[in-house]
Protein backbone atom coordinates (compact mmCIF):
# COMPACT_ATOMS: atom_id res chain seq x y z
CA UNK A 1 0.00 0.00 0.00
CA UNK A 2 1.53 3.60 -1.09
CA UNK A 3 2.37 5.56 2.22
CA UNK A 4 0.05 8.09 0.77
CA UNK A 5 -3.04 6.07 1.02
CA UNK A 6 -2.30 5.47 5.05
CA UNK A 7 -3.73 6.95 7.73
CA UNK A 8 -1.37 8.61 10.71
CA UNK A 9 -3.17 6.43 12.81
CA UNK A 10 -2.69 2.75 10.63
CA UNK A 11 0.67 3.94 10.29
CA UNK A 12 1.13 4.94 13.70
CA UNK A 13 0.04 1.40 14.68
CA UNK A 14 1.82 -0.30 11.88
CA UNK A 15 5.10 0.83 12.87
CA UNK A 16 4.05 0.01 16.64
CA UNK A 17 3.09 -3.58 16.40
CA UNK A 18 5.58 -4.26 13.20
CA UNK A 19 8.38 -2.12 14.60
CA UNK A 20 8.69 -2.93 18.23
CA UNK A 21 6.88 -6.49 17.69
CA UNK A 22 9.90 -6.95 15.44
CA UNK A 23 12.62 -6.04 17.21
CA UNK A 24 11.36 -8.00 20.02
CA UNK A 25 11.57 -11.15 17.65
CA UNK A 26 14.50 -10.29 16.20
CA UNK A 27 16.72 -9.75 19.30
CA UNK A 28 14.69 -13.06 20.71
CA UNK A 29 16.13 -14.71 17.43
CA UNK A 30 19.52 -13.42 18.59
CA UNK A 31 19.15 -14.52 22.62
CA UNK A 32 18.69 -17.85 20.78
CA UNK A 33 22.23 -17.31 18.52
CA UNK A 34 23.65 -16.27 21.60
CA UNK A 35 23.06 -19.41 23.47
CA UNK A 36 24.15 -21.31 20.77
CA UNK A 37 27.39 -19.60 20.42
CA UNK A 38 28.25 -19.94 23.97
CA UNK A 39 27.42 -23.83 24.14
CA UNK A 40 29.22 -24.49 20.79
CA UNK A 41 32.24 -22.43 22.25
CA UNK A 42 31.92 -23.22 25.86
CA UNK A 43 34.84 -21.09 28.23
CA UNK A 44 36.29 -23.98 29.36
CA UNK A 45 37.64 -24.87 26.26
CA UNK A 46 39.67 -21.92 25.85
CA UNK A 47 41.22 -19.04 27.47
CA UNK A 48 38.97 -16.82 28.98
CA UNK A 49 37.61 -13.59 27.58
CA UNK A 50 39.34 -10.16 29.02
CA UNK A 51 42.24 -12.31 30.37
CA UNK A 52 45.54 -10.70 28.93
CA UNK A 53 47.82 -13.88 28.03
CA UNK A 54 50.92 -11.81 29.59
CA UNK A 55 51.54 -13.53 31.94
CA UNK A 56 52.52 -17.14 31.33
CA UNK A 57 52.59 -19.94 34.02
CA UNK A 58 55.68 -20.13 35.56
CA UNK A 59 58.30 -22.99 35.44
CA UNK A 60 59.12 -23.64 39.33
CA UNK B 1 35.55 59.71 -1.71
CA UNK B 2 32.92 60.20 1.46
CA UNK B 3 30.68 58.31 -0.39
CA UNK B 4 33.26 54.95 -0.60
CA UNK B 5 34.12 55.88 2.82
CA UNK B 6 30.55 55.59 4.30
CA UNK B 7 29.97 52.42 2.06
CA UNK B 8 32.74 51.02 3.98
CA UNK B 9 31.67 52.26 7.10
CA UNK B 10 28.11 50.99 6.07
CA UNK B 11 29.62 47.60 5.30
CA UNK B 12 31.54 47.87 8.91
CA UNK B 13 27.69 48.33 10.49
CA UNK B 14 25.96 45.91 8.86
CA UNK B 15 26.43 43.05 11.63
CA UNK B 16 25.07 45.38 14.17
CA UNK B 17 22.49 46.70 11.91
CA UNK B 18 21.65 42.84 11.17
CA UNK B 19 20.74 42.01 14.88
CA UNK B 20 17.58 44.83 14.79
CA UNK B 21 15.50 43.34 12.39
CA UNK B 22 13.46 39.73 13.54
CA UNK B 23 15.64 37.57 12.22
CA UNK B 24 18.47 39.38 13.47
CA UNK B 25 16.79 39.09 17.32
CA UNK B 26 16.23 35.18 16.62
CA UNK B 27 19.79 34.61 16.35
CA UNK B 28 20.75 37.09 19.12
CA UNK B 29 18.17 34.33 20.90
CA UNK B 30 20.40 31.48 19.59
CA UNK B 31 23.73 32.98 20.94
CA UNK B 32 22.07 33.12 24.16
CA UNK B 33 20.87 29.43 23.43
CA UNK B 34 24.65 28.95 22.35
CA UNK B 35 25.64 30.16 25.66
CA UNK B 36 23.47 28.03 27.67
CA UNK B 37 25.20 24.87 26.14
CA UNK B 38 28.49 26.28 26.45
CA UNK B 39 27.98 26.85 30.55
CA UNK B 40 26.46 23.23 30.25
CA UNK B 41 29.43 21.24 28.66
CA UNK B 42 31.89 23.43 30.48
CA UNK B 43 30.38 23.84 33.91
CA UNK B 44 28.18 21.12 34.42
CA UNK B 45 29.84 18.24 32.54
CA UNK B 46 26.63 17.26 30.24
CA UNK B 47 28.00 15.69 27.39
CA UNK B 48 30.89 18.18 26.92
CA UNK B 49 32.54 16.09 24.12
CA UNK B 50 29.76 16.67 21.88
CA UNK B 51 27.89 19.66 23.23
CA UNK B 52 30.65 21.95 23.58
CA UNK B 53 31.27 21.51 19.39
CA UNK B 54 27.43 21.85 19.10
CA UNK B 55 27.52 24.73 20.81
CA UNK B 56 30.27 26.45 18.92
CA UNK B 57 28.46 26.06 15.79
CA UNK B 58 25.80 27.06 16.88
CA UNK B 59 27.62 30.27 18.20
CA UNK B 60 29.26 31.27 14.55
CA UNK B 61 26.39 29.85 12.41
CA UNK B 62 24.33 32.60 14.24
CA UNK B 63 26.87 35.42 14.29
CA UNK B 64 25.25 38.29 12.29
CA UNK B 65 25.44 37.89 8.50
CA UNK B 66 27.64 34.95 9.18
CA UNK B 67 28.05 32.85 5.85
CA UNK B 68 29.13 29.87 7.34
CA UNK B 69 26.45 27.33 6.34
CA UNK B 70 26.02 29.61 2.91
CA UNK B 71 27.05 27.72 0.12
CA UNK B 72 30.65 26.62 -0.12
CA UNK B 73 30.35 27.84 3.95
CA UNK B 74 32.92 26.06 6.18
CA UNK B 75 30.44 24.03 8.16
CA UNK B 76 28.38 23.31 5.05
CA UNK B 77 31.46 21.90 3.94
CA UNK B 78 31.67 19.77 7.05
CA UNK B 79 27.55 19.10 7.19
CA UNK B 80 28.14 17.36 3.03
CA UNK B 81 31.18 16.31 4.02
CA UNK B 82 30.13 13.99 6.94
CA UNK B 83 26.70 14.47 7.54
CA UNK B 84 24.63 14.68 4.46
CA UNK B 85 26.04 11.44 3.07
CA UNK B 86 25.89 9.66 6.72
CA UNK B 87 29.19 9.14 6.91
CA UNK B 88 30.00 10.55 10.87
CA UNK B 89 27.75 8.72 12.61
CA UNK B 90 28.55 5.77 11.31
CA UNK B 91 32.48 6.25 11.79
CA UNK B 92 31.32 7.30 15.36
CA UNK B 93 29.33 3.95 15.45
CA UNK B 94 32.95 2.44 14.77
CA UNK B 95 34.34 3.74 18.12
CA UNK B 96 31.71 2.82 19.63
CA UNK B 97 31.81 -0.95 18.76
CA UNK B 98 35.57 -0.51 19.56
CA UNK B 99 34.89 0.58 23.23
CA UNK B 100 31.69 -1.74 24.22
CA UNK B 101 32.55 -5.04 26.22
CA UNK B 102 29.43 -7.29 25.24
CA UNK B 103 30.72 -10.06 27.47
CA UNK B 104 28.37 -9.53 30.38
CA UNK B 105 26.08 -9.69 27.55
CA UNK B 106 27.10 -13.28 25.68
CA UNK B 107 27.34 -14.61 29.13
CA UNK B 108 23.78 -14.06 29.83
CA UNK B 109 21.91 -13.66 26.62
CA UNK B 110 18.21 -12.91 27.91
CA UNK B 111 19.50 -9.54 28.62
CA UNK B 112 19.04 -8.68 25.34
CA UNK B 113 15.46 -8.65 25.66
CA UNK B 114 15.61 -6.07 27.97
CA UNK B 115 17.46 -4.17 24.96
CA UNK B 116 14.17 -4.56 23.19
CA UNK B 117 11.81 -3.55 26.26
CA UNK B 118 13.59 -0.69 26.20
CA UNK B 119 13.10 0.96 22.94
CA UNK B 120 9.11 0.88 23.78
CA UNK B 121 9.68 4.74 24.07
CA UNK B 122 10.49 5.41 20.34
CA UNK B 123 7.13 3.64 18.88
CA UNK B 124 5.11 4.76 21.60
CA UNK B 125 6.66 8.20 20.73
CA UNK B 126 5.95 7.67 17.38
CA UNK B 127 2.58 7.19 17.26
CA UNK B 128 2.31 10.34 20.14
CA UNK B 129 3.89 12.52 17.66
CA UNK B 130 1.52 11.54 14.78
CA UNK B 131 -1.40 11.75 16.60
CA UNK B 132 -1.36 14.08 19.25
CA UNK B 133 1.56 16.46 17.57
CA UNK B 134 0.10 16.21 13.58
CA UNK B 135 4.21 15.80 12.60
CA UNK B 136 4.43 14.22 9.23
CA UNK B 137 5.19 10.69 8.89
CA UNK B 138 8.80 11.09 8.25
CA UNK B 139 8.69 13.86 10.85
CA UNK B 140 7.40 11.60 13.81
CA UNK B 141 9.92 8.66 12.98
CA UNK B 142 13.13 11.55 13.48
CA UNK B 143 11.48 12.80 16.82
CA UNK B 144 10.34 9.54 17.76
CA UNK B 145 14.24 7.82 17.10
CA UNK B 146 15.23 10.04 20.64
CA UNK B 147 13.83 7.15 22.16
CA UNK B 148 17.00 5.00 20.74
CA UNK B 149 18.87 7.12 23.40
CA UNK B 150 21.75 6.87 20.51
CA UNK B 151 22.84 10.41 19.08
CA UNK B 152 24.36 8.79 16.25
CA UNK B 153 21.47 6.57 15.73
CA UNK B 154 19.01 9.94 15.73
CA UNK B 155 21.29 11.87 13.55
CA UNK B 156 21.79 8.84 10.69
CA UNK B 157 17.53 8.06 11.02
CA UNK B 158 16.36 11.89 11.06
CA UNK B 159 19.12 13.27 8.32
CA UNK B 160 18.12 10.51 6.04
CA UNK B 161 14.66 12.21 5.75
CA UNK B 162 16.77 15.79 5.43
CA UNK B 163 18.15 14.18 2.67
CA UNK B 164 14.81 13.28 0.53
CA UNK B 165 13.52 16.85 1.93
CA UNK B 166 10.83 14.61 3.89
CA UNK B 167 12.17 17.03 7.21
CA UNK B 168 13.75 20.66 7.50
CA UNK B 169 17.25 20.18 8.03
CA UNK B 170 17.45 22.42 11.24
CA UNK B 171 14.95 19.67 13.20
CA UNK B 172 18.41 17.06 12.07
CA UNK B 173 19.95 19.79 14.93
CA UNK B 174 17.46 19.90 17.25
CA UNK B 175 16.97 16.45 17.24
CA UNK B 176 20.97 16.15 17.94
CA UNK B 177 20.93 18.50 20.68
CA UNK B 178 17.66 16.71 22.25
CA UNK B 179 19.04 13.02 21.76
CA UNK B 180 22.38 14.02 23.89
CA UNK B 181 20.56 16.63 26.04
CA UNK B 182 18.23 13.43 27.34
CA UNK B 183 21.38 10.78 26.88
CA UNK B 184 23.23 13.00 29.62
CA UNK B 185 19.97 13.47 31.49
CA UNK B 186 19.60 10.11 32.47
CA UNK B 187 20.58 9.89 36.01
CA UNK B 188 17.96 12.73 36.89
CA UNK B 189 15.11 11.28 34.59
CA UNK B 190 15.58 7.68 35.31
CA UNK B 191 15.38 7.11 39.24
CA UNK B 192 11.74 8.62 39.97
CA UNK B 193 10.60 6.03 37.05
CA UNK B 194 12.48 3.30 39.10
CA UNK B 195 10.63 4.22 42.35
CA UNK B 196 7.74 4.77 40.73
CA UNK B 197 7.01 1.58 39.16
CA UNK B 198 8.53 -1.03 41.61
CA UNK B 199 7.86 -1.87 45.08
CA UNK B 200 11.27 -1.79 48.08
CA UNK B 201 10.73 -5.57 48.13
CA UNK B 202 11.26 -6.04 44.22
CA UNK B 203 14.16 -3.43 44.50
CA UNK B 204 15.85 -5.40 47.42
CA UNK B 205 16.03 -8.20 45.11
CA UNK B 206 19.29 -9.45 45.50
CA UNK B 207 20.70 -11.24 42.46
CA UNK B 208 23.15 -14.39 42.53
CA UNK B 209 27.10 -12.90 41.01
CA UNK B 210 26.66 -13.89 37.03
CA UNK B 211 29.81 -15.73 35.05
CA UNK B 212 31.45 -12.96 33.09
CA UNK B 213 33.45 -15.55 31.35
CA UNK B 214 33.20 -15.67 27.30
CA UNK B 215 35.29 -17.95 25.14
CA UNK B 216 37.09 -15.93 22.59
CA UNK B 217 35.11 -17.99 19.78
CA UNK B 218 32.11 -17.10 20.95
CA UNK B 219 33.19 -13.15 21.38
CA UNK B 220 34.35 -13.29 18.11
CA UNK B 221 31.39 -14.69 16.65
CA UNK B 222 29.00 -12.48 18.00
CA UNK B 223 29.51 -9.68 15.87
CA UNK B 224 29.20 -11.87 12.90
CA UNK B 225 26.33 -13.38 13.93
CA UNK B 226 24.55 -9.68 15.01
CA UNK B 227 25.51 -8.59 11.28
CA UNK B 228 24.61 -11.62 9.79
CA UNK B 229 21.12 -11.45 11.35
CA UNK B 230 20.82 -7.50 10.79
CA UNK B 231 21.70 -8.01 7.22
CA UNK B 232 18.92 -10.86 6.59
CA UNK B 233 16.65 -9.40 8.52
CA UNK B 234 16.76 -5.56 8.05
CA UNK B 235 19.36 -4.53 5.60
CA UNK B 236 18.38 -0.93 5.65
CA UNK B 237 19.97 -0.38 8.76
CA UNK B 238 23.06 -2.71 8.17
CA UNK B 239 25.47 0.44 7.48
CA UNK B 240 24.75 0.96 11.59
CA UNK B 241 24.63 -2.37 13.05
CA UNK B 242 27.56 -3.33 10.71
CA UNK B 243 29.90 -0.31 11.87
CA UNK B 244 29.35 -0.69 15.73
CA UNK B 245 29.77 -5.00 14.87
CA UNK B 246 33.41 -3.78 12.27
CA UNK B 247 34.60 -2.11 15.63
CA UNK B 248 33.42 -4.60 18.11
CA UNK B 249 34.88 -7.11 16.08
CA UNK B 250 38.20 -5.40 15.66
CA UNK B 251 38.32 -4.80 19.73
CA UNK B 252 37.62 -9.06 19.95
CA UNK B 253 39.43 -10.26 18.00
CA UNK B 254 42.88 -8.59 18.97
CA UNK B 255 45.14 -9.13 15.64
CA UNK B 256 44.54 -4.86 14.59
CA UNK B 257 45.21 -3.14 18.08
CA UNK B 258 46.68 -0.43 16.39
CA UNK B 259 43.19 0.09 14.24
CA UNK B 260 41.37 -0.53 17.20
CA UNK B 261 42.97 2.21 19.30
CA UNK B 262 42.51 4.62 16.44
CA UNK B 263 38.93 3.85 16.02
CA UNK B 264 37.98 4.61 19.91
CA UNK B 265 40.54 7.60 19.39
CA UNK B 266 41.51 9.24 16.63
CA UNK B 267 38.45 8.26 14.24
CA UNK B 268 35.77 9.10 16.87
CA UNK B 269 36.54 12.02 18.42
CA UNK B 270 37.47 13.85 14.77
CA UNK B 271 34.41 12.53 13.43
CA UNK B 272 32.44 13.79 16.80
CA UNK B 273 33.78 17.01 16.52
CA UNK B 274 33.00 17.54 12.89
CA UNK B 275 29.85 16.25 13.65
CA UNK B 276 29.20 18.62 16.63
CA UNK B 277 30.07 21.72 14.75
CA UNK B 278 27.99 20.95 11.74
CA UNK B 279 25.05 19.75 13.74
CA UNK B 280 25.22 23.41 15.44
CA UNK B 281 25.82 24.31 12.17
CA UNK B 282 21.87 23.84 11.18
CA UNK B 283 20.57 25.52 14.14
CA UNK B 284 19.68 28.86 12.60
CA UNK B 285 17.55 31.35 15.01
CA UNK B 286 14.99 31.56 12.19
CA UNK B 287 14.79 28.17 11.35
CA UNK B 288 15.30 26.71 14.82
CA UNK B 289 13.24 28.87 16.79
CA UNK B 290 9.81 27.44 15.88
CA UNK B 291 7.35 25.74 18.41
CA UNK B 292 8.01 22.68 16.90
CA UNK B 293 11.35 22.41 18.64
CA UNK B 294 9.79 22.64 22.38
CA UNK B 295 7.26 19.28 20.90
CA UNK B 296 11.13 17.63 19.81
CA UNK B 297 11.89 18.55 23.80
CA UNK B 298 8.87 17.22 25.11
CA UNK B 299 8.44 14.25 23.17
CA UNK B 300 12.12 13.57 23.58
CA UNK B 301 11.79 13.30 27.02
CA UNK B 302 8.50 11.16 26.89
CA UNK B 303 10.14 8.83 24.53
CA UNK B 304 13.09 8.30 27.18
CA UNK B 305 10.81 8.15 29.99
CA UNK B 306 8.34 5.27 28.14
CA UNK B 307 11.88 3.31 27.19
CA UNK B 308 13.11 2.91 31.08
CA UNK B 309 9.23 2.04 32.20
CA UNK B 310 9.33 -0.71 29.07
CA UNK B 311 12.55 -1.90 30.63
CA UNK B 312 11.41 -2.29 33.81
CA UNK B 313 7.87 -3.26 33.69
CA UNK B 314 9.37 -6.21 31.47
CA UNK B 315 11.59 -6.45 34.88
CA UNK B 316 8.55 -7.13 36.84
CA UNK B 317 6.81 -9.32 34.86
CA UNK B 318 10.59 -11.38 35.03
CA UNK B 319 10.56 -10.75 38.64
CA UNK B 320 7.12 -12.45 38.56
CA UNK B 321 7.78 -15.37 36.34
CA UNK B 322 11.49 -16.13 38.30
CA UNK B 323 9.56 -16.47 41.44
CA UNK B 324 11.20 -13.17 42.64
CA UNK B 325 14.35 -14.14 41.54
CA UNK B 326 15.18 -11.45 39.10
CA UNK B 327 15.33 -7.61 40.27
CA UNK B 328 13.18 -5.36 38.12
CA UNK B 329 15.64 -2.47 38.25
CA UNK B 330 18.00 -4.10 35.88
CA UNK B 331 15.13 -3.48 33.13
CA UNK B 332 16.10 0.40 33.46
CA UNK B 333 19.65 0.00 31.96
CA UNK B 334 17.80 -1.61 28.78
CA UNK B 335 18.28 1.98 26.85
CA UNK B 336 21.58 2.70 24.91
CA UNK B 337 22.85 5.04 27.36
CA UNK B 338 26.09 3.08 27.92
CA UNK B 339 27.44 2.57 31.09
CA UNK B 340 25.24 5.75 32.56
CA UNK B 341 22.30 3.54 32.62
CA UNK B 342 24.00 0.19 34.12
CA UNK B 343 25.90 2.43 36.59
CA UNK B 344 22.71 3.93 37.90
CA UNK B 345 21.07 0.73 38.37
CA UNK B 346 23.89 -0.87 40.23
CA UNK B 347 23.55 2.44 42.41
CA UNK B 348 19.67 2.38 42.68
CA UNK B 349 19.47 -1.20 43.60
CA UNK B 350 22.37 -0.49 46.60
CA UNK B 351 20.43 2.28 48.01
CA UNK B 352 18.10 0.05 48.86
CA UNK B 353 20.29 -3.52 49.59
CA UNK B 354 23.48 -2.56 50.41
CA UNK B 355 24.86 -5.69 49.92
CA UNK B 356 23.46 -6.32 46.08
CA UNK B 357 25.25 -6.17 43.27
CA UNK B 358 23.72 -5.42 40.39
CA UNK B 359 26.16 -3.64 37.75
CA UNK B 360 26.96 -7.01 35.63
CA UNK B 361 23.51 -7.94 35.10
CA UNK B 362 22.88 -3.99 33.86
CA UNK B 363 26.00 -3.90 32.08
CA UNK B 364 24.55 -7.01 29.96
CA UNK B 365 21.02 -5.46 29.81
CA UNK B 366 22.66 -1.80 29.18
CA UNK B 367 24.35 -3.43 26.16
CA UNK B 368 21.63 -5.29 24.93
CA UNK B 369 19.93 -1.54 24.93
CA UNK B 370 22.81 -0.37 22.22
CA UNK B 371 21.99 -3.54 20.03
CA UNK B 372 18.53 -2.94 20.67
CA UNK B 373 17.73 0.59 19.63
CA UNK B 374 20.48 0.16 16.67
CA UNK B 375 18.27 -3.00 15.74
CA UNK B 376 14.79 -0.73 16.22
CA UNK B 377 16.44 1.88 14.12
CA UNK B 378 17.17 -1.04 11.58
CA UNK B 379 13.71 -2.72 11.22
CA UNK B 380 11.98 0.91 11.43
CA UNK B 381 13.78 1.66 8.18
CA UNK B 382 13.32 -1.43 6.68
CA UNK B 383 9.59 -1.52 7.57
CA UNK B 384 9.52 2.13 6.14
CA UNK B 385 11.14 0.84 2.96
CA UNK B 386 8.64 -1.79 2.88
CA UNK B 387 5.69 0.82 3.31
CA UNK B 388 7.21 2.96 0.64
CA UNK B 389 7.88 5.71 2.98
CA UNK B 390 11.39 5.42 1.74
CA UNK B 391 13.28 4.28 -1.39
Amino acid sequence: MPPTTLSDSTFGLTMLIVGMGGTLVTLWLLTLLLKGLTSLFPVKEEPASGLPHSNPPHNH
Amino acid sequence: MIDAILSGLTALTAGAQHLITLNGLLCLAMLVIAGVMFYLAIVKDVEPLLLLPIAFGCFLVNLPLSEVMGHDGVLKTFYDFGIGNELFPLLIFVGIGSMTDFTPLIANPKLLLFGAAGQLGIFATLLLALLVFNFTKEEAVSVAMIGACDGPTVIYVSNLFAGLNKIPTAMVGALAVAAYSYMALVPVIQPPIMRLLTTEKERQVKMPSVKGKVSKTALIAFPLAVTLITGIIAPKGLPLMGMIMLGNFMKVTGVVTRLTKCSENEIANIATLFLGLAIGGTMFGPAFLKTETLFIFGLGLFAIIIDTAGGILLGKLWYLLSGGKVNPLIGAAGISAYPMAARLVQTEGQRWNKHNFLLMHAMGANTGGQIGSVMAAAIMLAVLKGLGVIP
